[in-house]
This record gives structure tokens, sequence and C-alpha cells, in this order.
């Protein structure tokens, strides 16, 4: 038996807890406990990049973990919990499609991830490069949670979910990005959340409420 | 001081847009317009003659580094591109002429901006016939469009000319594409876009017709061929009579100068049954557009379907000419060419004379309808006898020039019986007498037009206050009056000039046998001959000893009564024959061709009006369809919007995939 190297076993030990996080957020129907979940997989994100900043000597990678850190584990929770708590917002009931069928669903797409990741995961030379299948399942998850969810902040919560799930794709297939595009997307996704929190107040001042459905008007009239 | 033709030519295009531009330095005064365009004219007389001097040089050649980085622009002119660069330039200084004395500033576009659009339309046109690459070709040929879409719509404040505008701009485009598309087979797959290349490959097999065709769609739509051709009558009555002229006298032209390049020069080999579709489009075009120029009422969409007729006839020509060069007759092959080349000469003089002559009765009486004209020889001399000669001509009568470009065409057509094949031994013999009752009917078409328009009494109290055309108008109609005529008494001449285009595209001169400069007999004069200056001297002696016997026999003067009132003593002008009274046998004759709507007025109406719309099938059968069907698929497409972000976000997410699997 062919011994794995400490840090490569701690990196896949992360790489499926972020799997597990993914799914727990997909299975997830409380708002509270969404951004928990969205906080601990930040915060596993940013324990993976410090291991392979540490395995592979990559000194740039320890400030992509602690930017990582700070914006994902500590900024954005914090944010999401105060709008939650602003506009109110503690249950979300359903879903559009139940909880085991959505499930069943990411299975598939995780088969498809590993299906897809087998080729590149060859070309890569990197020693995190079998976590790469798992990187794009947890995208993929992320983008059905989008689909999934009825609610604003759900949404809002899986688009920055799928944020991870691309930087964790960068990491594990060529160590990390450059700086200068990370803090860029840093930056962007900070926007982005501060600007989707002032719609929020936006949308519930207007329909009292951010259910979207109030947001399907627009669309082609049938029979003209 | 360059003295090829080529670089004259070039300066002289460049001259064109200079005038224009010139005329946006002050776009509202009128003063600066009535110089620029004199100018311009003198400018289009200096491309002809240069063209002329071209003629009967060898092909030149140039490339000039402009345009886009690697793509400089190739230029050329051959006898091809000179002939048509003499018609351009010949009928444009008549048209700027006039056109100097006819805009005035209205609500339309201002007369400066005219005139800078009317600058780059010609200048445009002059590129289109000297390009020698698909790239300056295209440019120029889009140019041209735009340009000539900007003077169409000149009156944009009225809805349905804006509507005229966009219907020309759509058709123009839909040919465009094909061009391109053409230029795209032509180019055989090697990348090199250049006609020097284009003429060295031999297309494979089917890719030689899918060009053909593709160019017969693309300047079709250009020249008004069936069915392409619903833009003309809408796009002309709306246009300024200047910009109709030119549009109708050299625009389409250019057209029949692609088809011709394209189809002799550009493709190295033809097939006969190119021609034989050719001749039956033609001919078809030909009869539908003089059927429906004899059913109109107003005078400038009369004069549309008229171009329709002669676009016809110049496509059935280049159709003839097809099918006698591929079965190895070049001298008939070459007759036909003439012919044609011929004819798109005299129709860019007789039809500017007429839409000018339209332009002038336009602005004196501001009424382009038919019903509300007559009577005008009186009001205007100078236009009403101008417009005589351009009716005449149009209608084919000797001596003047329409009739000897299409005696040319009857004689190839007759000579077709030498042919090998039997199936098209049958089918020309009908062509011919499609062609000659397009002709007669023309004939019919013109009497009409000119009848209405200026004999007769006036039909509207208000004519009496029509005033003749100014200096500027006078002039240009004079000068297109006289190329009429003069194209008409020395044809001999003529033909020797366009001998080096024929030799150029089938290899054969037209004017062999027995022509000199009195007969042209281009088959030996024992088989058919035409001595214009004969038929001149016959008619005009004819007439002086007429008018001599006329005065001896009866007692000489002049005397001005009541005209006979066949024992009706009250006679009103609206007693005469109308133009919708005129048009009426042939309504009936060919009634399946019409859509039909009639206005009939009540029998207690104190002041009847009776109005007649006579539209075409092709609107109904083609055009609306394809409208319906452009509106069912952009509904179904509807369909998908639906109006939820999950159902939208699950887009992107199926495309995500389906692109990750095909990629990977």
């Amino acid at each position: 038996m062919i011994a794995i190297p400490l840090s490569s076993q701690l990196i896949n030990l992360f790489a499926a807890v972020l799997l597990l996080l993914a799914f727990a957020m997909l299975a997830q129907r409380r708002v509270v406990s969404l951004i928990d979940l969205f906080a601990a997989q930040g915060l596993v994100l940013a324990l993976s990049t410090a291991v392979v900043a540490w395995s592979t000597n990559q000194p740039h990678l320890y400030e992509s973990a602690g930017l990582t850190l700070l914006l994902k584990v500590i900024v954005l929770p914090w944010l999401l919990y105060r709008l939650v708590k602003k506009l109110d917002v503690r249950w979300e009931f359903e879903g559009l499609i139940n909880i085991p069928t959505t499930m069943l669903i990411g299975i598939v797409l995780v088969v498809f991830s590993f299906n897809l990741a087998l080729p590149i995961s060859q070309l890569a030379s990197t020693v995190t490069r079998s976590t790469l299948g798992i990187a794009m399942a947890s995208v993929m998850l992320s983008f059905l949670m989008m689909i999934t969810r009825r609610k604003a902040i759900p949404q809002v919560i899986g688009f920055l979910a799928m944020e991870n799930g691309l930087f964790f794709a960068a990491t594990s297939a060529t160590y990390g990005m450059p700086m200068v595009v990370e803090l860029g997307i840093a930056l962007d996704v900070l926007v982005g959340m501060l600007i989707l929190g002032v719609f929020f107040f936006q949308i519930r001042e207007q329909f009292d409420s951010l259910d979207l459905k109030h947001l399907e008007t627009l669309k082609e009239e049938p029979g003209e | 001081m360059p003295t090829s033709p080529l670089a004259l030519i070039g300066i002289a295009a460049t001259a064109w847009l200079a005038i224009g531009a010139a005329g946006l330095i002050r776009p509202r005064s009128l003063r600066a317009v009535r110089t620029l365009f004199p100018l311009g004219a003198v400018v289009a007389v200096a491309i002809a003659v240069i063209a002329c001097v071209a003629l009967a040089l060898p092909p030149e050649s140039t490339v000039l580094s402009l345009g886009l980085p690697d793509l400089p622009f190739h230029l050329r002119v051959d006898p091809l591109s000179a002939f048509f660069l003499v018609l351009l330039g010949s009928a444009s200084a008549a048209i700027s002429l006039f056109s100097a004395g006819y805009f005035r500033s209205g609500s339309g576009t201002a007369p400066g901006l005219i005139c800078f659009q009317y600058h780059a339309f010609v200048a445009a046109m002059a590129l289109v016939l000297i390009a020698d690459d698909a790239y300056v070709f295209m440019v120029a040929w889009e140019t041209m469009a735009l340009a000539s879409y900007f003077l169409v719509t000149t009156d944009h404040r009225i809805p349905q000319i804006r509507r005229a505008g966009f219907l020309y701009l759509l058709i123009a485009h839909v040919g465009a594409i094909a061009i391109l598309l053409c230029f795209g087979v032509l180019q055989g797959g090697h990348g090199d876009y250049t006609f020097a290349a284009m003429r060295a490959i031999a297309l494979p097999g089917w890719w030689g017709s899918a060009a053909f065709f593709l160019a017969l769609m693309g300047f079709g739509a250009k020249a008004g061929l069936l069915p392409l051709h619903i833009w003309l009558p809408e796009a002309h009555p709306a246009a300024p009579s200047p910009v109709s002229a030119l549009m109708s006298g050299v625009m389409l032209k250019t057209a029949i100068y692609g088809l011709l390049r394209v189809t002799f020069d550009l493709l190295g080999a033809q097939l006969w049954w190119w021609g034989a579709i050719a001749l039956a489009l033609g001919l078809l075009s030909a009869l539908f557009g003089v059927i429906f120029a004899a059913a109109q009422t107003d005078m400038k969409r009369l004069l549309a379907y008229s171009s329709i007729e002669n676009i016809g006839i110049l496509v059935a020509a280049l159709g003839l000419a097809i099918l006698f060069k591929t079965n190895a007759k070049p001298l008939l092959a070459a007759i036909a060419l003439a012919a044609l080349l011929y004819h798109a000469l005299n129709h860019a003089m007789f039809k500017s004379l007429l839409f000018l002559a339209t332009g002038s009765v336009l602005h004196a009486t501001k009424e382009r309808s038919l019903g509300k004209l007559g009577g005008l020889i009186h009001r205007m001399p100078w236009v009403a006898w101008l417009a005589l000669a351009g009716t005449l001509a149009s209608a084919g009568l000797p001596p003047l020039n329409g009739f000897v470009s299409e005696w040319l065409l009857l004689q190839a057509f007759l000579f077709t019986p030498t042919l090998p094949q039997s199936f098209i031994n049958m089918l020309v013999p009908l062509a011919a007498a499609a062609l000659v009752l397009a002709v007669a009917l023309a004939g019919y078409v013109m009497v009409k037009f000119y009848g209405v328009i200026f004999l007769g009494r006036p039909r509207e109290p208000s004519l009496a206050y029509a005033h003749d055309a100014g200096r500027f108008e006078r002039a240009g109609l004079v000068a297109l009056a006289a190329a009429c005529v003069l194209l008409g008494i020395f044809p001999a001449t003529v033909l020797g000039a366009i001998d080096h285009v024929t030799a150029q595209l089938v290899g054969s001169a037209a004017s062999g046998g027995d022509t000199s400069w009195l007969l042209l007999a281009p088959l030996g004069a024992e088989r058919s001959s035409y001595s214009p200056l004969i038929v001149l001297g016959a008619i005009v002696g004819a007439v002086l000893i007429t008018i001599q016997l006329v005065h001896r026999m009866w007692h000489g003067r002049v005397r001005r009564a009541p005209a006979w009132d066949c024992g009706f003593p009250l006679q009103t002008p609206r007693m005469q024959d109308t133009a919708e009274g005129f048009g009426q046998p042939i309504r009936q004759v060919f009634e399946p061709f019409f859509r039909i709507e009639r206005h009939l007025p009540s029998p207690f109406d104190a002041k009847p009006r009776y109005s007649m719309n006579a539209s075409d099938h092709w609107w109904q059968w083609l055009y609306l369809p394809i409208a319906r069907a452009a509106e069912a698929v952009a509904r179904l497409f509807g369909l998908i919007q639906r109006g939820r972000i999950s159902v939208y976000l699950t887009y992107s997410f199926v495309t995500l995939l389906a692109l990750l699997l095909f990629v990977l």
C-alpha cells in the first residue's frame, strides 16, 4: 500500500467535508442554519487552502486563505445574519422540488462532475488534483440550490456558495488564481452582497415579502 | 499628373465625395447646392469621357493600400466596367444638372445633406464598377444601398415614405447577403477574395450553378427582378424625382453589371440551363412589369413598373446570351449581349428623362396622381416636348434609341432556330412572342403616360397655374433627350464601342456583317438591316410633306375654335378618358395577374369619385406568409420566457452542463 502524505489526506478530508456541507445546504430549510453552513464551508475552504499552501510552499496561498477566512467566515455571514434579523425572515418552508428528489438530482450531478473531472485531473500535476471533481460537484450543487429555492436570501447564499466551489476548483487545479484576480473576485462578492441587501429591502417594501413569485409577471403573454 | 484612366476615374470619384462633403459645410444654403450640383455634373462628364477612352484600352488594375490591414483595395478598369462608367457618367451628368434646380428647402432633409448623400451615392456606384475584389465591391455596394436609402427617405416625416424606405433597405440587405454568399462560393475555398483569383478558379460541379443563382438572386433583388421587385413601386414614388431617375436609370444597371461580371467574367464556364432560367425569369418580369404599369394611376409607380419591365428585358437578353455562348455561337451571343448593353444605356437615358419630367410636373402641380393631371403641354411646353422624346424611346419607336436595342434583341431571338437543342428551339419562339407582347404593351403604357399627363384638357382648375421647368431642369432634360435621339441615330458608332465589351465577355464583336456608320446589319445586309438615318429622313420628309399638303389644299390659316362636341354642348374635363379607363382593357384581359380593390361611388353622390387599386399577388403569395412564419417563430421563442428566475437559472445550468459535456 502506498503511503499517502498527511497533507494530501488532510486535503481530501476537507474536500469531503466541503461536499458534505454542500449537500447539507441543499437539504437545509432554515435560513439561519443555511448561513451557519455557509460559514462552515468558508472555514473548511480557508483551512484547506492553508494546508495546500503549507504542503506546496506557496506563500501567496496563505494570503488567499486569510482573505477567505475574513470574508467568507466573518464578514459575509455577519452581513447575512443582520439582514435576516432586520427583514425578519427566519423560515423558509418549501423549495420548488421536495428535498429527497433534490438530493437524488444532487447525487447524479456529483457522478457527472467526477466523470468530467477525471480527464482533467490526469492532466493536472498538482497534489490536489483528485479533489477537482469535488470542487466541480460543489459548484453544481450550489447552482442546483439556486434553482430550487423560492426565496431571495437562499438564492444569494447559493450564489456565494458557488463562488466557494469555484475558488476550491482554482486551488485544486492550479494552486489558486493570481492575487489580483482573487482580490477582484473577493471585492465583487462583497459589493454584490451589499447591493443585493439593498435590493432585498426594496423588494420587501414593494411586495411585503421576499417571495420571488411577485417578480414573475414579466413574461410573454400567450395567444396574442 | 497621372494619365491612366483608372487613376483619373479614382480622382473623379474622390472629387464627387469632396463635392458632397462641401455640401455639408452650410447644409441649409440653397445657393451652395446650386453651385455644387453643376460641379458634380462636370465631374460626371469627365468620368464619361475618360471611360469612353478606357473602353478601347486593355484592362488596367492597381492595388491601393486603403482599407483594413492586409486587405488592400484592388481596383480595375476593363471594357465592361468602362462601358457602365460611361452610362453612369452620362446619365448622372444630366441628372445632376437637373438636381441643381430641383431641390428646395422643405420639411425633409436639408439640401446640403441631400447633396452629400447624392454624391456619396454616385461615387459609391463608380467604386462598385471599378472594384476588383469582393471586399471593395461589398463596401461600395452597401455604401450605395445606404446612401440611396437616405435619399429615398428625404421626406422622412411622412410615415408611408419611411415604410417604403424600410422595405427597400430590407430587400437590399437580402440581396447583399446573397451576393456575399455568391462571392463566398466563387472563391472556391482558397480564401482569396480578389476577382483575379476567382477568375483563375474553375468551380467544380454544382458550385458554379450555386454561384450563378446566388448572383441572380442578389443582383436581381437590386434590379427589381421577380419576385424581389416589390420595393421598386414603393420606393420610386417615395423618392425625390432625381433620386428616382438615378436609381432607376443607373443603380439598377449596376446590378446588371454585377450579374454580367459574375456570369461571364468570374465564372469561367456557363451552363445552358442557366440561360433558359434567366430567359424565363426575365420575360416573366417584363410581362408582369408592363401589365402592372398599364394599370397604375400614379405616374411614378407607372414608371417604376416600367423599369421592372425593362430590367426583365435585360435579364432575358442575358439568358439568351448564355444560351448562345454555351451552344458555341459567339456571334449571336455577342448580338444578344450588345442588345443588352445597348438597352441598358438606352433605359438609363429615357427612364431618367421620364422620371425627371415627372419631377418637373410634380413641382409645377404638386400632383402625382394621373387622375388630376392633363393638358400640361400648353402650360409646360419644354417639359412636354422633351418628355415626348423619352416616351417615344421608351415605347420603342424608330428612329429613337429604344427601337435599336429592341430590334437587335429580336434579331438575336429570330436566329435561335439554329441551336442544336430541340427543347430550346421550341421554347424560344414562345419567348420571342412574350418579348414582343411586352414591348407592344410598353407602347400602350407610354401612350397612357403621355396622353393623360400632357394631352387633353386639365382635369383640375389648379393646373392653370402650372409653370414650366427652370433653367437647370431644362438643361438636364435637353441633355437626356438629345442622348435619346443621338443613340437612336448613330447605332453603328455605339455598337462599335460595345464591341470591346462583347469581345471581352464572349469573344466576338457584334457589329460584324455589313455594318457601316449608316447601316446596321450585324448578320449581313441580305438578312436584315436597319438604317436609322434613312428612317429619320423618311419620317421628317413625310411629316413636312403632309404639313405642306394640308396647308396647300386647305386655306393655310390657323384658326382656333371649340372642338366639335358631337352634339353634347356640355363638356367638362372630367368626361375625358382617365388613367383608369385607359388601363381598363388590360385589367380585363390580364385579370388573374391582379388583386383589384375597387371603390365604387354611391349613385346619390353629388361629386362621385371612382378609385381602383391594383396590387400584386406576390404580397399574398410570398411576402405575407414569410412575415407570418417569422412572427410564429418569434412567438415560439416567446414561450421560453417564463418570467421565473428558477427557470432562467435552469436554462443556464443546462447550457453549462451541455457545454461541459460537449467540450470534455
